[in-house]
């Protein structure tokens, strides 16, 4: 009866359904049209100076990129939350959401000057501490179409998130006080130089022509090597790795990393400071990236444990978006696949192998997919990148230019040195200070009680 | 008065209420255990990281009955979670010195049922 019933009526829900879809489609088509017609007129006009004016398209769009992103640091919270014990799940949500508290702050206060103030080769000056002079007009030497306070807004959720990353490395065990002043030296010390030398107007690395479309270099190379600096120096949880227990809740690591995978259109795209070609392709990119690399992570997991595994393929597609990022304005969709195949590949390497040979306990892997997918992506983008593209992009390797190539590869180096050594240095100083290292008992209790004096499930109603 | 306890496999639980039920047997408090038996643990792998699963999920049956209903209450456990495989579960009857029903203050066997 009930078969019957079902039979009978879902052919008109289902049309009514596709005819929804498809008219939902003709809408967003036709609209893409009118959009790369007008976009195909901009192209033909002569080039003269574009003078600094806001165009509420572009602004729009940077936006609600920076909204996206900022959503990507409670999205990687759940991600974080989900892999650590229960004892410690609330404890993971503090330090990403304080986070964004504490390098908001910083960031308003000198971070954003240190970052992109006119200064040096190797640093920007002080002209825009608490955001003097950072206004509503554009800035042309950033974004000519957007007001300036909104790029430096994008440019925040960046600083934020980039620290945060790190937090995967020594979770469930590190002091609070400690990661909240350790944290706020590293965003002035190792965060806002790298972010110069890469985007700042007058930084040596964008002046050597590397190329970084999103933060590759500045946000995952930076934290992924500052992270495994940190698993060395704070040392092993209690009882690694056999005593430790799986993870506690992987619905939410799946809904973080969903939420990630959706704040990074604003990462990539939004990255274009613009609402046009350059941000349509980087989305694009943005997406196969994901999809190609998560699939590699669960097909290499079914053939080594014989099980496609949830945690793997999310990981894989966290690892494609990491390493799509310094390339997600210069490739092909093509590119991109490669890029995303070999992003499933090298942090599965670097996981499976790497890390169990050599025994540091990067708790949730945060060098093993944002350091090594990040050196994967810098790489990839002097292999990847075609002017076709992004005219103000270059050619990479396979497009008959070598030079990119290694313009890349130096930069991954003076990165990885500088992030490991000035992290190494920074977390050996507070340590000093004032101790990194939750008590044996503290750890063994869980960091939400001991630290936070909460607990993150009830188990009476 | 006898306490019974029966460990058996989460998927019986439906047969095994069911077969309680037709022994009019309707007073039982159930809950989610982990334990090991002979049949050791699942291992899973978290990325990569094969964790040698030591404990498996059960469910705990405890069911207060007279003497007469012991067996009745064994049958009934013994039928709904029997598969034949290992991990099928146990079942302990224990005695039961007191019962006291808090509604009313009935105690012993007036209180069981």
């Amino acid at each position: 009866m009930l078969a019957t019933w079902d039979r009978s009526i879902r052919p008109a829900g289902e049309a009514r359904l596709v005819i929804g879809v498809l008219g939902a489609l003709a809408v967003l088509g036709g609209t893409a049209a009118v959009a790369r017609a007008g976009e195909q007129a901009a192209a033909a006009a002569p080039a003269v100076p574009v003078p600094a004016r806001v165009d509420s398209g572009d602004t729009a769009w940077v936006l609600v990129s920076a909204a996206l992103v900022m959503l990507m640091t409670p999205g990687l919270a759940f991600f974080y939350g989900g892999l650590v014990r229960r004892k410690n799940m609330l404890s993971v949500l503090m330090q990403c959401l304080m986070l964004l508290c504490l390098i908001s702050l910083q960031w308003v206060v000198l971070g954003y000057s240190l970052s992109f103030a006119p200064g040096t080769g190797l640093i920007g000056g002080l002209k825009w501490l608490f955001l003097s002079g950072v206004g509503l007009e554009p800035n042309a030497d950033y974004a000519a179409t957007i007001p300036h306070q909104v790029f430096m807004m994008f440019q925040m959720m960046f600083a934020v998130i980039t620290p945060a990353l790190i937090i995967g490395a020594f979770a469930e065990r590190m002091k609070f006080s400690s990661l909240c002043v350790f944290m706020l030296l590293w965003a002035t010390f190792v965060y806002d130089p790298v972010a110069h030398w890469v985007w700042g107007v007058g930084g040596f690395l964008r002046q050597w022509g590397a190329l970084d479309f999103a933060g590759g270099t500045v946000v995952h190379i930076n934290a992924g090597m500052t992270a495994l600096a940190a698993a060395l120096v704070l040392g092993r949880r209690q009882g690694y790795p056999e005593g430790i227990s799986p993870p506690h809740n992987l619905p939410f690591a799946v809904l973080g990393a969903a939420l990630l995978w959706f704040g990074w259109f604003g990462f990539n795209a939004g990255s274009a400071l613009g609402a046009g070609g350059l941000a349509g392709s980087a989305f694009t990119v943005t997406h196969i990236a994901a999809a190609a690399a998560g699939l590699t992570w669960a097909l290499l997991d079914w053939l080594k444990h014989k099980k496609p595994t949830t945690l793997g393929m999310i990981t894989g597609a966290v690892g494609g978006l990491v390493s799509i990022t310094p390339a997600s304005g210069y490739v092909t969709p093509a590119g991109a696949i490669c890029i995303g195949i070999g992003a499933g590949l090298i942090p599965w390497v670097a996981v499976t192998y790497i890390k169990a040979a050599l025994g540091y306990d990067d708790a949730l892997d945060a060098f093993g997919v944002h350091g090594v997918g990040g050196i994967w992506g810098a790489i990839a983008t002097g292999l990847f990148a075609t002017k076709s593209v992004n005219p103000a992009g270059a050619d990479g390797l396979f497009y008959g230019n070598p030079v990119l190539l290694w313009i890349q590869i130096k930069t991954v180096l003076i990165t990885v040195v500088f992030s490991f050594v000035v992290g190494l240095v920074l977390l050996k100083l507070v340590q000093a200070c004032m101790g990194l290292r939750v008590s044996e008992h503290e750890e063994r209790v869980g960091l939400d009680l001991a630290l936070h004096r909460e607990a993150a499930y009830t188990v009476i109603d | 008065m006898k306490y019974v306890i029966g460990i058996i496999q989460p998927d019986r639980l439906d047969e095994v209420l069911k077969r309680l039920t037709e022994e009019e047997i309707n007073l039982v408090t159930v809950s989610n255990v982990l334990g090991r038996g002979r049949q050791k643990g699942v291992a899973q792998v978290y990325r990569s990281h094969k964790e040698q699963g030591s404990l498996l999920k059960k469910i705990k049956l405890e069911i207060a009955v007279n003497e007469a209903f012991v067996e009745r209450t064994v049958k009934a456990i013994t039928d709904g979670a029997h598969t034949g495989q290992i991990g099928d579960g146990k079942i302990f009857v224990l005695d039961l010195p007191e019962c006291v029903r808090i509604r009313t203050g009935e105690r012993g066997n007036e209180a069981i049922g």
